[in-house]
């Protein structure tokens, strides 16, 4: 009983779950494995759904791509990218760091686990941008919830409640995106030396201003030497993208904004663009390495103080995205220490979610925010509406269910 | 058989059966409320209620059991626990501007209006964030942080007046959806307050969820699964400049034709409104702005950003516009121009009351290139049941606002109205849309929502509303045309093991 069972369609989904659902034996559900390291292991047999597969509705003048949860991500960037659009919240193409191939993983995949990169700050999230699904519930139901238009308020929002739900809910057999157009181009201003709580002010001050910017990162000197087209120094790195006469204007607009920061360097397209595709990635902190890897999304102005007081509890190495909001830690060893992650973050608000560590260590660890006892409670009377007998990926969120 | 609500010459409408032992209870009830939160924040008084049996669907009215006005969180937690105690119905009400009757009263329900929570707690900008209390204005909070340069996105008409928790509860849009977003994408946090009295706080001054995104489906429940206290709204910075450009068009294919290609070009407009010839002739004879009244369709098309942008943007939009077969085309040189262009689509909805005495405003989205056909559609749908309607359309974002004319004093024409409103909503979903894309489903598209979903999808729905709430005691009636028990929706036969059918799973 415990070779993979492979789904070819939606039927088959249904007909798997309504089966695991009935003798209450848990599934694991699976696309190409990309993402199969992330969150905590989970029992039961693995549901393969990598051959529900194919783009079912791309109209790029409505903004709108639906596609089957197997689709690979790489034929819908390559689709979107063949009319000038993408998928606006840079999702995260975790391969580097989990010592996975690169560019492997699905829509279904992106979309369960709602990791979005440095644009996430100016586009939205993952969530953001989900418009529609058709999901089988652990009941083994088939239903559809949002639909293919931005604007639309018929009932609860369950598309976006399943991103980052990491298909604990139900099986997302398909699922409607917004799209948008890809920007003409793209410059990034540096800034350089600032010490954490200056580089915060910097973030906001450009954020602050007119400059639209959607990118906003913060790097140590030894992160910062192993990023394309940057040097061995602090930096604060600001990316502006659009139409070239905007980008041109706003880049004058932000040095001049940021002049009490000191003199800014600037990248060129074709330098901006590899590195912001690196820090989307968490290249600084590739693998193959079983070190403990963090996620942390915390107050943009109180991240940079709490990446550099991370790193000197626990000697490991951060670095800053989405102008101090969103800390990536890296730490020294296989061991996570979470309660100490924690006990920094807490003062703070926020979350902290542990994104590469061996099985036994994810085993053992809160991977995702303990939560207090109402909210736990409510999420888990959520989790039992849509999955009754936990069939789900048990376990993969939080221990047991 | 449930109950029907009071309307003037309206369809009735099935309520769910008051409780008369609730009812019966009114005086007692009344005096614990009035322990919990103070005996002036409690009114049972009929003509004291008057102002609360309806929201902005006046068409239907209803008195509730008695309008409960706390002060705190706390208050609502206790009133909401003492509620939920004694299986005491909870309909909650922000500043009464729903246009889907979400916070039309019940009978048995207590009416839990949020009107003295009004405090901007905190002013945030280094975060780009502000927390404030959901009885501040969606127009309020704009105001507090205007000086500092900064704004709140979403824009719904009724901005003055409509307040964030309502948005929070509607999930409001406005004319700037395309670039900026709903609700839903500006707001970073909310306290909620749990119908068993429990407060649960949801995401922050940080992005995303470490856990289940509750919020996601909290923003847009319609006051069913919570009642929220606080809110964390995004702040954005004001753009430098805005400009907008005025095209007229002979048809509404070609002006559908423009807005494709000023999309499919790479623009995305902070607004792109179109009205049509009805639309067009009764702002134009309301506000005088000098629209054009030889064309079909209208479109105002808006840009924000850097100057150079602006300017960039405009060339290129002026350009598609001619080839798409634009007859009129005038760009705004100053920003009173530019509020001119708006002053009539802003004035639209009050311009259509001046030409008829009563008038049903619809809000269906539908996949923008399929304007043209339902446009014809409604035309023939307007001679089927002899009411005229007028057109305006969030045209970026597929938002389609008709407006049916009728008069109310005519026998049978709302009953008309109401047929020809769902008529065109079902053409809505026909053509891939939805129901609702702003006013939310409230009692007004309640027994519509089979259109859209089957059987299946609206039980999953009930379900998710079970979680939050088990006994169904918040604002029910609304959203779902058939109340289930949750007992019964969340019966499950798990045989132990032992697998019903032993061919499966058989690939």
């Amino acid at each position: 009983m415990t070779e993979p069972l492979f789904a070819r369609d939606e039927q088959d989904v249904v007909e798997a779950v309504a089966a695991a659902c009935a003798s209450a034996s848990p599934l694991e559900i699976t696309g190409t494995s990309s993402l199969r390291a992330l969150g905590r292991p989970c029992a039961g047999r693995v549901l393969d759904v990598s051959a529900l597969c194919g783009v079912t509705l791309y109209e790029p003048e409505e903004l709108v791509l639906s596609a089957r949860c197997g689709t690979p991500r790489r034929d819908i960037d390559d689709m979107l990218a063949e009319s000038g659009q993408m998928l606006a919240f840079e999702p995260l193409d975790l391969g580097p760091v989990l010592g996975t191939a690169p560019r492997a993983g699905t829509v279904g995949g992106l979309f369960a686990v709602n990791l979005s990169g440095p644009r996430r700050l100016s586009a939205g999230s993952a969530r953001d941008h989900a418009l529609g699904l058709r999901a089988v519930s652990g009941r083994g139901e088939l239903f559809k919830a949002g639909g293919r238009v931005v604007k639309n308020v018929t009932g609860y929002d369950l598309p976006r409640l399943f991103a980052g739900a990491f298909g604990t809910l139900g099986v997302a057999t398909e699922i409607t995106f917004k799209v948008l157009p890809r920007p003409e181009t793209e410059q990034t201003l540096l800034l350089h030396a600032l010490a954490p709580a200056r580089a915060a002010e910097a973030l906001s001050a450009a954020m602050g201003s007119s400059c639209e910017v959607s990118g906003a990162a913060l790097m140590p000197a030894a992160v910062a030497a192993r990023l394309p087209g940057l040097s061995a120094r602090e930096t604060v790195a600001l990316r502006l993208e659009g139409v070239a006469p905007s980008v041109a204007a706003r880049r004058e607009m932000l040095r001049q904004a940021l002049s009490p920061f000191g003199p800014t360097d600037v990248l060129e397209a074709d330098v901006s663009a590899p590195l912001w595709r690196a820090l989307r990635d968490v290249e600084p902190f590739a693998g193959p390495s079983a070190c403990a890897l963090w996620r942390i999304s915390t107050a943009p102005m109180a991240g940079p103080i709490l990446a550099a007081r991370l790193c000197a509890e626990l000697d490991g190495e951060a670095f800053c995205d989405w102008a101090g909001g969103l800390i990536w830690l890296s730490l020294p060893s296989e061991a996570a220490w979470a309660e100490r992650v924690r006990a920094v973050l807490a003062p703070e608000g926020g979350h902290a979610t542990l994104i590469r560590a061996t099985a036994a260590e994810r085993s053992k660890t809160a991977v995702f925010q303990p939560l207090d006892g109402a909210l736990a409670a409510l999420t888990h009377r959520v989790k039992d509406s849509f999955d009754p007998a936990g069939v789900l990926n048990r376990g993969r969120m939080h221990e047991g269910w | 058989m449930g109950a029907t609500i009071e309307a003037a010459g309206a369809p009735r409408l099935a309520m769910p059966e008051p409780d008369a032992g609730v009812m019966g209870r009114r005086a007692a009830i009344v005096a614990d409320l009035r322990a919990i939160v103070g005996a002036g924040a409690v009114i049972d008084h009929e003509r004291a209620m008057r102002p609360y049996e309806s929201d902005a669907l006046t068409a239907h009215r209803q008195l509730p059991l008695a309008v409960v006005l706390p002060s705190t969180t706390q208050e609502v937690a206790a009133v909401l626990k003492y509620c939920h105690d004694n299986r005491i119905r909870v309909v909650p009400r922000g500043a009464g501007t729903s246009l889907s009757g979400g916070a039309l009263p019940l009978a048995d329900a207590v009416l839990l209006g949020l009107a003295k929570f009004t405090r901007v707690r905190e002013i945030d900008i280094a975060n780009r964030c502000a927390v404030v209390e959901p009885g501040v204005t969606n127009l309020g909070i704009t105001k507090a942080v205007e000086h500092l340069g900064f704004y709140y996105a979403p824009d719904p008409s009724s901005q003055i007046a409509c307040t964030i928790g309502g948005n929070v509860a509607e999930n409001s849009g406005g004319v700037h959806c395309l670039k900026y977003g709903l609700t839903t994408h500006n707001v970073l946090g909310a306290e909620l307050v749990l119908i068993s009295g429990e407060i649960v706080r949801l995401g922050g001054k940080h992005l995303d969820a470490g856990g289940l995104d509750l919020l996601s489906v909290v923003i847009g429940s319609e006051g069913l699964l919570g009642v929220v206290t606080e809110v964390t709204v995004r702040l954005l910075k004001k753009p430098d400049t805005a400009r907008a450009v005025l095209v007229g068009f002979p048809s509404s294919e070609q002006a559908g034709d423009c807005v494709a290609k000023i999309i499919a070009s790479g623009i995305i407009p902070a607004g792109i409104e179109m009205m049509d010839k009805d639309a067009i002739a009764a702002a134009e004879a309301f506000v005088k702005v000098g629209y054009p009244l030889d064309v079909e369709a209208l479109l105002i098309v808006e840009l924000d950003g850097p100057e150079a942008e602006c300017a960039h943007l405009l060339g290129a939009v002026e350009a598609l516009a001619r080839d798409c077969g634009a007859t009129t085309l005038r760009v705004s040189q100053s920003e009173e121009e530019r509020l001119g262009f708006w002053a009539g689509r802003k004035a639209a909805f009050p311009a259509v009351g001046r030409i008829s005495p009563d008038y049903l405003c619809m809000d269906g989205t539908i996949p923008r290139r399929q304007l043209p056909f339902v446009l014809a559609r409604m035309r023939e749908l307007s001679g089927k049941h002899g009411l005229r309607v007028a057109n305006v359309f969030h045209a970026g974002d597929g938002n389609l606002h008709p407006l049916i004319l009728y008069d109310a004093n005519a026998p049978g024409e709302l009953e008309a109205a109401e047929a020809f409103g769902a008529d065109i909503l079902r053409l809505c979903v026909e053509v891939g849309g939805v129901l609702t894309g702003e006013h939310g489903v409230g009692i007004e598209k309640r027994d519509l929502m089979p259109e859209m979903f089957n059987e299946t999808d609206l039980l999953q729905q009930q379900r998710l509303k079970c979680a939050f709430d088990a006994e169904g005691l918040l604002n029910p009636g609304k959203v779902f045309p058939t109340l289930h028990r949750c007992a019964e929706m969340g019966r499950l036969h798990v045989s132990g093991g032992a697998l019903p059918f032993p061919d499966l799973p058989r690939f």
